[in-house]
């Protein structure tokens, strides 16, 4: 076997490999919080709730339209249970101190993080997923498997329709215009309140893709968006504020950087996506690729 | 003297009454004497907390990061330095606040919901050190192994480890001192700066106040109350563990602030007494406590964004 | 999820007030006025938090035994109460509670935590409080070991005896050179340590430790490395959701074909969450609902599944109700709640058959309380042949003072207050 050959070489690139994987999973999150965050100047704290949302609403709808359709159809719900959440709660903070906006989503985070568990009960779920991803690619690459190739192959065309979404799309022009000066925007004449709730609902929309592929990969638990929330801040500040493709850079980096450090020194394969953040803030404070002033 | 003078000074002399005979009212009440020395202590948080965001106007998220350091440093300082409960407190109060300046000049410059940002992920990496540096704090276990130490004043000891009472008068005392502090710091020219900087950020900029300066010592002072909070808190409990550095410690001491009111130096204290307590009581009676608190927080966002102090005052005006 | 029962009239009035918050700051004190006849059992356990299934599984399991001890008299007479307090897995909020429930509630007895650093923090304060105290499910060696209390029991195994349950088996099975995959906490420590000193006393290696962090997601990093090391099984001793999360990306990456996977602990509750093609391995469990012929076990069962969706005990439902039932057998044998009185009489004290619930002799042991309960050896399965609620085939039921080691061997010195 080739790894017994050269094993810390093999070593090293499987971690890397595996590392941009498991990162791909950070950007998805990450994209829907800083969309978010850029436009409604709010810090999300119930994104992981609503990944779990979606995660558990495809668990509830896989019987019956199997893996697929749960793929299809469950990030839309979750879309729609966010643009629900961002007209009713979410909207009269607008304008307000974001400390407000803050807190409001820390406390919702409760309340699904408890509705999951009181709905679903405390113990996990298993999600199947089709039987031809279940399986590794080839023996050697063994952590290569069908479903990961396929969650990477997900997030690429979720951001690829997003970046799409973004620079040709009225709609995406509009949210673009708006990370950057609303005001004029607004004065521009574009109902700003409905750019705002689209502009959630997509990134909620992000939130519960993530959480139909983590259920695949991981299974469900009512617990399981909080230990996901953090690594997408990460990427987000790592990254740079404000801008989109610092956010994908950033999400790559953490988890290729989590990946490698668990070969050396497992005990700091957590820690050390802090250890890169507070490196990049020291260096370079407006992250890789944000704008100057973004941060201030 | 004027009658808001009088005012002022009978409502204070309630509030020192009212924790100085605590331990005797809350017991018929049916409460006990370890919950009011908690809310004395995360009352204290809450204030420290308060300083910084009610006074300056700059929210930091990641508080509970010091108020943690403040617990392992008085922990390690019993456990492995020498059995002396004011030197713990005293150490604590330098580990939460020291870490606190460092940090703090890396920070200062942001503002609003990115000076949020960052103060979470800093406090997170306090957070991971403790969880993954097992050897020294013991890990997700928590340190264990030591235990507060009777005063020495002397001529006589004090019993602050078995008796309940003594104990809570002596978090009483550090509290007293604590928020004396507080209170000479806000009315100092350089408090006055600080409610400045909060009203009018440009304009204290313009009148030539060096701004960032000014937020750093804020942020750091803060951080050094928090400390000797968290240092007490490690008494409490005879125990640290990484869960008090937490983000989600951090939001219950922002929410605390916030439910009593963050304009007014007493606010956070009641907020903290009704958090603590019905956090307390909700627990008890269902499991499903956490949606309540959730729903707490959603509704004071809500209807209650001056706090219950504010909305008091602002119902009489 | 229901709340608590006996303690409806508190859950009703908070019902109508929480919304209200604020003004809800003098409720909690009203709670004086019940009758003080009841023999009350406190319990903490992190009813929420990764240990949730657990921890509301031994609640389950304890109540059943409260409404059976009820029904037949309660305790000395007197009716008992459960009072079940949230953990939240926090070990301050778990120390809190249990002063609450000591100084406000008056409990005589506790119970708690699945947890093992709250349930260390809380026998801490119940032996300050001379509280007669059952660790129902906390594993860590030094609760019954170094640290051990004169009012400290334990009902579940400790982390050695689970080692040295299984291990002769997996190396006569499985072969010689182990990996293992650690969860990186004071529970996965200690097991580890007993792993390596049977498998050197067996003669084997150690090919390797992976300590992962507790709550870990992705275990790829580890398993890479596990396989680059080329052992001929991989023990993992990982929890909860981490155990979950571990065996499902062995079985996606295949290792299970090219090396064996087994550990030392397995429990029902991560057995239900995995996908059929994942129960895999030889594990040991602490208890197990399928015995047939073993008195009382159907009935326990039956009664269980009354309360549980229809769903069989687990090993957490039994600890919880041996915990309850064990404070009723004693107390009422002795004829008192003194809590030194009871401690010494639990020396020694042998379960009957409808509490232990398993074949072999079942008692606390003089000298270091640890209950010597059994452990269940054998494989877990995708599906019973004639059942599709069987996931583990048990081979061999190990009585418990068969894998424990002596008292001398713990390191326990129980000092009795004066």
């Amino acid at each position: 076997m080739s790894i017994i050959r050269c094993p810390m070489t093999l070593l090293l690139l499987f971690n890397i490999t595996n590392g941009l994987i498991v990162g791909a999973f950070y950007v998805l999150m990450a994209l829907g919080l800083s969309l978010i965050l850029n436009l409604s100047n709010t810090i999300n704290f119930a994104h992981g709730g609503f990944l779990v949302i979606g995660g558990y609403i495809a668990y509830a709808i896989t019987p019956y339209i199997g893996f697929w359709g749960a793929l299809l159809i469950a990030p839309p719900l979750t879309a729609v249970i966010g643009l629900v959440v961002e007209r009713v709660l979410i909207r009269p903070l607008y304008g307000r101190d974001p400390l407000y906006s803050l807190l409001l989503t820390f406390g919702l985070a409760f309340i699904i993080e408890d509705g999951t568990r009181f709905i679903f009960g405390p113990q996990g779920k298993p999600v199947t997923i089709p039987p031809f991803l279940a399986q590794p690619l080839s023996n050697d690459f063994f952590f290569i498997t069908g479903y990961r190739l396929f969650m990477v192959a997900v997030v690429m065309i979720a951001v690829a329709l997003l970046f799409v979404l973004l620079r040709y799309t009225r709609l995406g022009i509009r949210i673009r215009a708006g990370t950057l000066d609303l005001e004029t925007v607004a004065a521009l004449g574009i109902n700003v309140q409905l750019l705002r709730s689209l502009n959630f609902a997509v990134g909620i929309f992000l939130a519960g893709l993530s959480g139909v592929l983590a259920a695949g990969q991981l299974g469900l638990e009512p617990t399981m968006g909080t230990g996901l929330l953090m690594p997408s801040f990460i990427a987000i500040i790592v990254g740079g504020i404000g801008s989109l493709p610092g956010t994908l850079l950033g999400g790559l980096l953490i988890g290729v950087a989590s990946g490698l450090t668990a070969v050396f020194l497992p005990a700091a394969s957590e820690a050390v996506i802090y250890v890169m953040m507070a490196v990049v803030l020291l260096m370079r404070p407006r992250g890789l690729l944000g704008e100057e002033g973004m941060m201030s | 003297m004027t009658t808001e003078q009088t005012r002022k000074l009978i409502v204070l002399a309630a509030i020192w009454a009212a924790l100085i005979f605590a331990p005797y009212w809350m017991v018929p009440l049916g409460g006990y004497t370890a919950l009011a020395t908690r809310v004395l202590v995360l009352g204290l948080a809450a204030m420290s907390l308060n300083f910084l965001l009610g006074f300056t106007g700059v929210l930091s998220f990641g508080h509970a990061a010091y108020f943690g350091l403040g617990a392992y440093g008085a922990g390690l300082t019993l456990k492995f330095l020498a059995a002396s409960t004011p030197l713990a407190l005293l150490l604590g109060m330098l580990l939460g606040g020291v870490c606190g300046g460092l940090l703090g000049t890396l920070i200062v410059r942001r503002r609003g919901v990115y000076f949020a940002m960052v103060t979470i992920a800093f406090g997170q990496v306090f957070y991971y050190i403790a969880f993954q540096w097992s050897s020294l704090t013991g890990g997700d276990d928590g340190l264990r192994g030591f235990s507060r130490q009777p005063l020495d004043l002397g001529l006589f000891k004090i019993d602050i480890l078995s008796s309940a009472n003594y104990f809570y008068f002596f978090v009483l005392f550090c509290f007293a001192l604590a928020v004396g502090a507080m209170g000479f710091i806000l009315r100092s020219p350089f408090g006055r700066t600080m409610i400045a900087i909060r009203e009018n950020e440009r304009r204290s900029r313009f009148l030539g106040i060096p701004v960032e300066r000014h937020i750093w010592i804020a942020f750091t002072l803060s951080c050094f109350f928090m400390g000797l909070a968290g240092a007490l808190y490690a008494l409490v409990n005879n125990f640290a563990d990484p869960k008090g550095l937490h983000y989600s410690q951090s939001g219950d001491f922002v929410m605390m602030a916030v439910m009593g009111g963050m304009r007014s130096f007493w606010g956070p204290l009641l907020g903290a007494t009704v958090f603590v307590v019905l956090q307390d009581y909700l627990s008890s009676v269902t499991v499903n406590w956490m949606s309540f608190v959730g729903l707490l927080f959603v509704l004071v966002v809500l209807f209650f964004p001056r706090g219950l102090l504010g909305f008091l005052q602002r119902s009489k005006a | 999820m229901t709340s608590f029962p006996p303690r409806i009239e508190r859950r009703t009035l908070l019902k109508g007030a929480a919304a209200l918050g604020a003004f809800q700051l003098a409720s909690p004190f009203i709670i004086q006025a019940r009758g003080e006849t009841a023999v009350r059992i406190g319990m903490v356990d992190p009813l929420t938090g990764v240990y949730a299934a657990p921890a509301g599984n031994e609640v389950m399991g304890a109540k059943l035994a409260i409404e059976q001890m009820n029904a037949k008299g309660g305790i000395l007479g007197r009716q008992v109460e459960l009072l079940v307090e949230d953990s939240a897995n926090d070990v301050g909020t778990g120390v809190q509670k249990a002063r609450k429930l000591i100084e406000r509630d008056g409990v005589n007895f506790m119970i708690g935590d699945v947890n093992s650093g709250i349930a260390a923090a809380i026998a801490q304060v119940t032996s300050e409080k001379k509280i007669l105290h059952i660790v129902s499910g906390g594993h860590t060696d030094s609760i019954t070991g170094k640290d051990c209390k004169w009012n400290v029991f334990r009902v579940c195994n400790t982390t050695r005896m689970e080692a040295n349950s299984v291990s002769s088996v997996l190396y006569s099975k499985y072969g010689k050179k182990w990996h293992f995959i650690t969860p990186d906490y004071a529970f996965g420590h200690t097991l580890y340590d007993a792993c390596t000193d049977d498998l050197k006393k067996l003669g084997g290696t150690v090919t390797g430790n992976e300590l992962t962090p507790l709550g870990t997601t992705d275990f790829s990093a580890y398993l890479i490395k596990a396989r680059a090391a080329n052992p001929d099984v991989m023990i993992l001793l990982v929890q909860g959701s981490d155990m979950i999360n571990c065996l499902k990306q062995v079985v996606q990456f295949g290792l299970d074909k090219q090396i064996h996977v087994a550990g030392t602990q397995q429990e029902l509750e991560s057995l239900a969450a995995l996908p059929p093609e994942a129960r895999i391995g030889v594990w040991m469990f602490e208890w197990y609902w399928k015995q047939p012929g073993v008195p009382g076990v159907e009935k326990f069962v039956a009664d269980i599944r009354k309360v549980n969706k229809g769903n069989v005990p687990t090993a957490r439902h039994w600890f919880g109700y041996a915990s309850a039932m064990s404070f009723a057998l004693v107390a009422n044998k002795e004829k008192s709640l003194d809590a030194v009185k009871l401690a010494g009489a639990l020396e020694n004290f042998e379960l009957p058959d409808d509490v232990k619930l398993q074949p072999n002799k079942v008692y606390y042991r003089k000298g270091d309380h640890q209950l010597m309960t059994s452990a269940f050896v054998g494989e877990a399965q995708s599906k019973g042949k004639d059942d599709p609620e069987d996931l583990y085939r048990v081979d061999e039921i190990v009585p418990g003072n068969k894998t424990a080691p002596t008292v001398e061997e713990t390191g326990c010195k129980v000092q009795w207050p004066a």
